[in-house]
């Protein structure tokens, strides 16, 4: 690990701006991703800002019938909330499905948000990766591609988004909330928070320099069935191959992000509207853009299968 | 700013302060500094659980997270459970049950399955919770899905269950 400077943060206006200060500054939070990738000299900031500090732990209703959950809120107290457990069942699903007791003890509502990809060749400093190295070339691209992306990738990086949260978080149009280093505040739709690679795969987020999130915040419930089907090599504690995040209404329409196939939570809306004909028809709007590997082609059925799953449970 | 600052915590009971670089690990701060050589360094990633303690009452994995940021904290690790002729229930019931054969995850499972208890106790839910709205329950469907962090090479992962199970009945 490279040295580097700490401070514990007083205030979110003050972290912005430190960070905005050096841009070889990072804030930490739970820590459990930024330290390991720290350790392999993966990321390698210069100052460490703790943002543990902050006061942003609570999960608060708001007078409009939202509920706001602070960026430190760790994944355990957030999957445990009697709120979260009644109304957004589906993201205290998907937070259980992740990591493991430890890791969720400490990760963090904001850091899992962040939290990088698991693409082998991100991890092997050995090797050219676009994202760890711009420009240096995309290893998966002819590697061991079985784990990634079969959507929205590009010619210079096929990595997924590792998460489980945030794809309960884009079926239920969750909302980030930041501050930026000169004070203004954002509230950026989770669809938009995540990027496509591109041409810039080491760009992951529509966050910029010094901006930090204080929240996110959870539109008002809307009812219906909460399903997080996770598909991986092991029972517990892995990475999703495949995950299906949905709510399904009686009537049977509803509202469907998958995870394990792209840079990003994939969500098609279009999609949705055929979900009252079954997994079969929606799968085939979803996936209609699909690019697999000879690897990860199998990712293109699992869906449709675990989405015809999820279907099926919500039929009960 | 400097590369090293200091910190004061209290380890089982005690309190301590530190000076330490920056990039020390509270697993390097217990095994190096304060020579509680229980905790183990397995994978040093997160990925094994060997080095787990507990927190102001929650287990994390003292690799993946910096000694500094632990200020004021009140951490307890193995050593901290129980000793020789004072056995905490949970150790006990390892011995008994032959949790274990080479030892090293040993600390880490014990420290684990401490916490796992308090998390049911608590209403933490777990992948394998059927009802969110009900109350969780301790089975062994529970356990081994909580203790999925705690890897155990030499496999004594179905005595390692039974400890926790008897652990669980005596401590109600």
């Amino acid at each position: 690990m490279r040295a580097f400077t700490y401070e514990r943060a007083a205030s979110v206006e003050s972290a912005a701006k430190s960070a905005a200060a050096n841009d070889k500054a990072k804030f930490i939070a739970g820590g459990t991703n930024l330290l390991d990738l720290m350790k392999l000299e993966i990321e390698t900031p210069t100052h460490l800002i703790d943002v543990n500090g902050l006061g942003l732990d609570t999960i608060e209703p708001t007078s409009d019938g939202r509920l706001r959950i602070g960026a430190m809120v760790r994944n355990t107290d957030l999957a445990s909330n009697e709120t979260v457990r009644r109304d957004y069942g589906l993201l205290s699903r998907a937070l259980v499905a992740g990591a493991s007791g430890q890791l969720r003890n400490k990760a963090t509502t904001a850091g899992n948000l962040l939290q990088r990809t698991r693409c082998p060749y991100f991890y092997d400093t050995n090797q050219p990766c676009n994202k760890r190295q711009p420009g240096s070339g995309c290893s998966a691209l002819g590697g061991f591609s079985r784990q990634h992306a079969v959507l929205g990738s590009s010619e210079a990086c096929i990595a997924t988004y590792p998460g489980d949260m945030a794809i309960a978080m884009r079926a239920l149009d969750a909302v980030v909330e930041t501050v930026k280093p000169e004070g203004a505040t954002r509230s950026i739709p989770i669809a938009e928070f995540h990027r496509l690679p591109g041409d810039t795969p080491q760009i992951e987020t529509a966050l910029e320099a010094g901006e930090i999130i204080t929240a996110v915040t959870l539109p008002a419930p809307i009812g219906g069935q909460h399903i997080y089907r996770k598909v991986r090599d092991r029972a517990s504690y892995a990475f999703a191959l495949v995950s299906v995040a949905a709510v399904i209404q009686p009537d049977g329409s509803g509202r469907v992000a998958v995870g394990g196939v792209a840079h990003k939570p994939w969500r098609v809306e279009a999609a949705e509207a055929e979900l009252p004909k079954g997994a079969k028809a929606a799968a085939s709007i979803l996936l209609a853009d699909a690019r697999p590997t000879d690897q990860n082609r199998f990712k293109v059925d699992l869906v449709e299968r675990t989405l015809g799953a999820v279907l099926r449970e919500a039929r009960g | 700013m400097s590369y090293s600052s200091q910190v004061s915590f209290t380890i089982n009971g005690e309190s301590r302060v530190l000076d330490v670089d920056n990039r020390t690990t509270l697993l390097d701060a217990l095994r190096e500094h304060l020579h509680l050589t229980g905790t183990k360094k397995g994978c040093d990633h997160g990925q094994c659980g060997a080095c787990t303690v507990i927190i102001d009452g929650r287990r994390v994995n003292s690799c993946l997270t910096l000694a500094v940021m632990h200020e004021g904290d009140a951490i307890t690790t193995i050593e901290g459970l129980g000793k020789p002729g004072d056995l905490h229930p949970m150790q006990a019931a390892f011995v008994k049950h032959d949790g274990f054969q080479c030892g090293y995850c040993t600390p880490g499972q014990i420290c684990s399955s401490v916490a796992v208890l308090e998390e049911i106790k608590a209403n933490i839910p777990s992948h394998v919770t059927a009802d969110l709205t009900a109350a969780t329950t301790v089975t062994e469907v529970e356990i081994r899905e909580r203790m999925s962090g705690n890897l155990c090479r030499c496999g004594a992962y179905s005595n390692i269950v039974e400890a926790i199970v008897e652990a669980a009945g005596t401590r109600a």
